[in-house]
């Protein structure tokens, strides 16, 4: 399985993202985002950073980058696309996924691991996951998931909700929201569920002895869906 | 042609930066603010001389780049 990983100015975490792709299987391409043409991929990850140093807000510069037409075009032709935080923050941008993402509600820049709660899985990101619960690790100041009532309702409606902050069990409450994102969105889908976007990072939980498994479980589970 | 376009959150977006400002501001003392609101402002030299042209130019910029329409509203201010 063939996957490509856009690195924009100031993307921090493409590396980290190769790194995982190909300890699990994918033959991984790193992806200039000054370039016009993907290489044929089967998933494309925009990774997380601080592409051009969040200036007017964060993902809005490098949304207009030129590798983003073939990216949106890729993905409107049903391919997979995931971002990872700031590539969470360029999909709300490009439009690809609904809504937005705000400051942190207490204004903190956010570095800790979280549970999420995976509620559907009926896409090919989570399908047959054995886990509900999953613990990640988000870097955030920009993760606060924002989108008007009418776009709530239509998210809702269409099952658009991929992961929630939650506890260790499951459990979702303002207590446990990290940064005052709407009914606890850590990560959303496109109406297609073809693309995702999340803040927490699942390369960052690839390795039993430094950090934790869960990602390891993701991206197994992933390229077994992709195949 | 210099136009100036200024872009603020809508109202049901919180804003916890205004809220922080409003709340310093409160203990400076300025206990007469009922709400602070924090935006952005923009001066665009564009090549254009008439007005009309330059003010749809920035306001395409705005749609298309400078506000995010989800959770901001721009406002052409003035064009000299």
């Amino acid at each position: 399985m063939k996957s490509s990983v856009i690195t924009f100015p100031g993307s921090n975490c493409d590396r980290d993202m190769d790194v995982a792709l190909t300890k699990f299987g994918f033959k991984n391409k790193m992806v200039w985002h000054n370039d016009q043409e993907l290489p044929k991929s089967d998933l494309i990850v925009l990774p997380g950073g601080f592409s051009y140093g969040d200036y007017l807000r964060c993902g809005s510069m490098a949304s207009k980058s030129k590798i983003m037409h073939s990216v949106i075009n890729f993905a409107k032709s049903g391919g997979l696309v995931m971002g990872i935080c700031n590539g969470f923050q360029i999909l709300v941008e490009s439009g690809l996924v609904p809504g937005v993402l705000l400051r942190n509600k207490y204004l903190q820049f956010i570095c800790k691991n979280v549970h999420v709660k995976v509620d559907n899985k009926e896409n090919t990101f989570f399908k047959n996951l054995d886990k509900k619960v999953l613990e990640f690790h988000i870097a955030h100041n920009e993760g606060n998931y924002f989108c008007t009532n009418d776009q709530l309702k239509e998210i809702e409606d269409n099952n658009q909700i991929a992961i929630y902050y939650c506890d260790q069990n499951g459990n979702t409450n303002d207590q446990i929201n990290p940064n005052g994102s709407i009914k606890n969105i850590a990560g959303i889908f496109n109406k297609e569920k073809n693309v995702l976007g999340m803040m927490p990072h699942p390369e960052r939980m690839i390795d039993e002895s430094l950090s934790g498994e869960d990602g390891s479980i993701f991206f197994k589970n992933l390229l077994n869906n992709i195949k | 042609m210099k136009v100036s376009a200024v872009i603020t959150l809508k109202k049901d977006v919180l804003d916890p930066q205004g809220k922080v400002i409003h709340e310093t501001l409160d203990g400076m003392g300025f206990n007469s603010v009922n709400e602070v609101r924090q935006g952005k402002y923009f001066e665009i030299e564009v090549k254009e001389n008439d007005p009309k042209k330059a003010k749809d130019l920035v306001e395409d910029m705005c749609k298309k780049l400078l506000a995010n329409l989800v959770i901001e509203n721009y406002k052409i201010i003035e064009t000299q």
